[in-house]
This record gives C-alpha cells, sequence and structure tokens, in this order.
C-alpha cells in the first residue's frame, strides 16, 4: 500500500509513566474507512488526536500525504488543512450561529472572500441537512444537529481525511442514526475516514478495515466481515461478545 | 440661562426661607466650578475604564504566555497592584514617582513636573482597576472548556487567531458580571484624585462648602449624582450583556 493516505508506523505515546499506545501501526490507503474499536483506556482517542498533532508523541511516525506529523518543524496549519476532526461533545462555538460556524474557519484561518465561503457553507448545511438552521444558534440545536454542522464544519476546509472521535457516543440513541447516516454519504463519495466508534452495526457496514485495540496495542485488524464473522483472538472474541 | 432662571429662583427662595443652601443651582460661579467638577469625573472615569480594560486584557494574554519573564511581570503587576491601597498607588505615583522624573519650567519659572494631577491620577486608576481586571478576564478564559480551543485548533487556529475569535467573545460573556461590579468601583475610587488635587467632583465640592458652608447640601447631591453616573454605566454594561447573550450560552 504504497499509497496509503495516511500510514502510522510503530507509534508510541506516554502521558507521564502511563504509556497509553505501545507501537502502533496502521495504514489507511485514499477513500478507505477505517474504524477503530476497543474498551474505553484502550488509547483510541488519543491515537487519533496522534494524526493531527492535537497530542504530541515521543516515537514512531505519522504520515498524512507525506507530511511527516512528528517532525519539530512540522507546519501545523498545513497538516490541519488536510485533516478534518469531529469531536465526541461537537465542540460548536456557541456565540456563532450554524451558517457562521461552518464559515469561520475557511475565511479566518484559509482568508477566503466571504460570498465564496458563504454559498458553500449553505451547500456544505444543505448536504447534512439542516440548511433551515443556518441561522440558529448551537444551544437552539439537538445533539444529533449540532453534531451534524460539526461535520459541515469540518468539510468547510475541504480536507483529504476525517477523524471522527466518537461522534455518537453523546447522542440520544433516535438522533445516532441521523448522524451516521451523514458519515456514511461521505463515506460513499469517497472521503477518506478514520472512526473510533462503538457502533459495530455501522463498522460492519461502512468500514472497509476494522481495527480491534486493547491497552496501546492493535490486538487484531481485518475486513468487517471477517473481523466481525471470524474473529481470531480471545481478547476480540471477549469484546464482541459483550458488545454485540 | 434664562430658561434655568426659574428653577436659580426657586433655590435662592428655599435659602432665604428655610436656609437649605444648594449654591450651584443660583450661583454662577458655584455652578460653573461644579459643573467643571462633574466633567473632570465624567473623563477620568472613561479614561480609566477605557485603559483599565485594555491593561486587564493584556495582562490575561500575558499570564498565559510562553515567557516566564512575561508572565513574572504581569503577576507582580497584579500582586502589587491588588493588594495595596489605591490612594497609597496614587501618592506613590504622585509624590514619589514625579518627584525623580524630570520637570520643565513654567511661565513663571517655577518648577513644573511633566505628567500632572490629572494624568497621573488616570495612570494609578488604570492600573488598579486594571489589576483586578486581569483577574476577572482570567477567570473568564480559565471557564472556557478545554475542547473548545482544541476543537478551533483542530481546524487551523493560531494562538492569536483562537484568543480573537474564540476565547475573547466566549471568556468576556462569562465576565461580564464581575467587570460591571469592578468598573462600578472605579467610577467610586475616582473621588482619590482629591488628594492630590485633582478638582474633580468631591474636589469642587469641598471648595464650594468651604466658601458657603452648605456641607450637607453638597453631600446630598455627591451622593445622588455618584448614583446617577453609576447608573448610566450599570445600564450600559446590561444593554451590552443583553447584547452579546446567546441562546443556551450562559444565562
Amino acid at each position: 500500500m504504497a499509497d496509503a493516505l495516511l500510514t502510522i508506523e510503530n507509534l508510541h505515546k506516554r502521558f507521564g509513566d502511563v504509556e497509553v499506545i505501545k507501537g502502533v501501526s496502521l495504514q489507511v490507503p485514499k477513500g478507505d474507512v477505517a474504524c477503530i474499536i476497543g474498551p474505553s483506556g484502550s488509547g483510541k482517542s488519543t491515537l487519533i488526536r496522534c494524526v493531527n498533532a492535537l497530542v504530541p508523541f515521543e516515537q514512531g511516525s505519522v504520515k498524512v500525504l507525506g507530511i511527516e506529523v512528528n517532525d519539530p518543524k512540522l507546519d501545523k496549519l498545513k497538516l490541519r488543512r488536510h485533516v478534518g476532526m469531529v469531536f465526541q461533545q461537537y465542540n460548536l462555538f456557541p456565540h456563532r450561529t450554524a451558517l457562521q460556524n461552518v464559515m469561520m474557519a475557511p475565511m479566518q484561518v484559509l482568508k477566503r472572500p466571504r460570498a465564496e465561503v458563504e454559498a458553500e457553507a449553505h451547500a456544505l448545511l444543505k448536504k447534512v441537512r439542516l440548511e433551515n438552521k443556518a441561522h440558529a444558534y448551537p444551544g437552539e440545536l439537538s445533539g444529533g444537529q449540532q453534531q451534524r454542522v460539526a461535520i459541515a464544519r469540518s468539510l468547510a476546509m475541504r480536507p483529504d481525511l476525517m477523524l471522527f472521535d466518537e461522534v455518537t457516543a453523546a447522542l440520544d440513541p433516535e438522533t445516532v442514526g441521523e448522524v451516521l447516516i451523514t458519515i456514511r454519504q461521505l463515506a460513499e463519495e469517497g472521503m477518506t475516514c478514520v472512526l473510533v466508534t462503538h457502533e459495530m452495526n455501522f463498522a460492519r457496514e461502512v468500514a472497509n478495515e476494522v481495527y480491534f485495540t486493547d491497552r496501546g496495542v492493535i490486538v487484531e485488524h481485518a475486513p468487517p466481515a471477517q473481523f466481525f464473522g471470524n474473529p481470531q483472538d480471545e481478547r476480540t472474541k471477549t469484546f464482541l461478545s459483550q458488545v454485540l | 440661562m434664562n430658561a434655568l432662571a426659574p428653577i436659580a429662583d426657586w433655590f435662592r427662595h428655599l435659602n432665604a426661607t428655610t436656609g437649605i443652601n444648594f449654591t450651584v443651582f443660583y450661583d454662577p460661579f458655584d455652578a460653573t466650578r461644579f459643573v467643571h467638577g462633574l466633567w473632570v469625573t465624567i473623563e477620568l472615569s472613561v479614561v480609566t475604564i477605557i485603559a483599565s480594560v485594555l491593561v486587564g486584557v493584556i495582562g490575561a494574554w500575558g499570564q498565559g504566555v510562553k515567557s516566564a519573564w512575561v508572565r513574572g511581570v504581569t503577576w507582580s503587576y497584579v500582586e502589587l497592584f491588588r493588594n495595596t491601597p489605591p490612594l497609597v498607588q496614587i501618592y506613590f505615583f504622585f509624590f514619589g514617582l514625579s518627584a525623580v522624573l524630570p520637570h520643565t519650567h513654567n511661565g513663571f519659572g517655577m518648577a513644573q513636573p511633566l505628567i500632572g494631577g490629572f494624568a497621573w491620577a488616570s495612570i494609578s486608576l488604570a492600573l488598579y482597576a486594571g489589576s483586578f481586571n486581569v483577574e476577572i478576564f482570567r477567570s473568564g478564559i480559565e471557564a472556557i472548556p478545554h475542547s473548545m480551543l482544541e476543537a478551533a485548533e483542530a481546524l487551523g487556529y493560531t494562538r492569536r487567531q483562537t484568543y480573537l475569535n474564540v476565547i475573547l467573545p466566549l471568556g468576556l460573556r462569562i465576565c461580564l458580571p464581575a467587570l460591571t461590579n469592578n468598573l462600578v468601583n472605579l467610577i467610586k475610587t475616582t473621588t482619590l484624585a482629591y488628594a492630590i488635587a485633582v478638582p474633580e467632583l468631591l474636589y469642587v465640592s469641598n471648595q464650594i462648602w468651604s466658601d458657603a458652608e452648605n456641607v450637607p447640601e453638597m453631600m446630598i447631591l455627591l451622593f445622588i449624582i455618584y448614583i446617577i453616573l453609576v447608573g448610566i454605566l450599570v445600564a450600559l454594561m446590561h444593554w451590552w450583556e443583553r447584547s452579546l447573550r446567546r441562546p443556551g450560552l450562559g444565562t
């Protein structure tokens, strides 16, 4: 897989004395969807935070489109233009409307002209089926709606890779579906996605590769049919029997 | 002046019949002095409010920078000005610091300090109230969830862009009530400029009651005027607070 969009090699990360990631390697080709599953505290969220340099790491290599993240001279803005991220708690800016949230970064970070950005923001809100909520503040939206605005906000930076950090974990069960539909739509359009998720059915249907992490290592990874149909490792079997 | 003549007549009559003597309403000399004093108080308040808010914003920034030297200077400034009496600070600037600064000579050949009483009072009061504003803004900034800053960072914002577009607007909303309190205090504290002979409201009132021997009347007038001045500030701050209010954000 020489043309992998994201390559992680032998990544190590420690918080003080605790090593939370102990040598993780994975590759995500362009257009693929990788799902990372595993018990709480297995380092999943930390792992994807290493990818866009939100969390520094000590050892190993992370390359996005050939950009080495573990480089002291890393141009973080250049990296983050390529990598969008959506968080568990949405993290919309509460003093700005849905439309303004989508427009802020392209205008303020990329310095693109307002008219062009505004047209694109409306199109993105339409894509996540929230064009009628353009002028609502985050406080007036449901969790699922806020999360879809957050996805639109990330997409406005025109990323090549989207990171999703347990984006449905804080949602009411009835709104999980509307967010997953949006992500599935992105995946079908060919967006490269890395998801940390507890939605096993979603992983089964959308992922190209499923990774199971436990205590800082990747225990097992396989395409979903094989992963869910015929897991090899005892820890994977135990975990799947608990969550499925 | 003609339109005010009935008012002047009424207060003159009040004095003649009851001895309650509001000279500022009928005596042109006292009226001029008093209005001038009111104007100086308003000027002093506006200048120090703006300057102290700027000091607060810069100080709150200074507390968060990487340079230990800048953080140390900011911390020392806040501790010094927050924990010492404002009157002592004014004396320090006007009598202490001014004495060692170079002097010029005025038209009569007498030594004249480069910085006058009004300017020293402004500097001193702005630094005094500013030290509280630093702490007020810091508490507002610290109340912003870290995840909000992480979101800005992930979108490619630099530290400066995050400060201007996320931290400042959110932090301001959180700390506006505390800021209002401090600025109300600042308006009241401008009366300390009296001590270095800045002709503000209390100073001119003292001049007037020394001449007219109407201390109780002038005191009542002072109370009423400060209530009005502070009332105007509070109304403006509440209007600002309301205009910044967003659904689901704060109260």
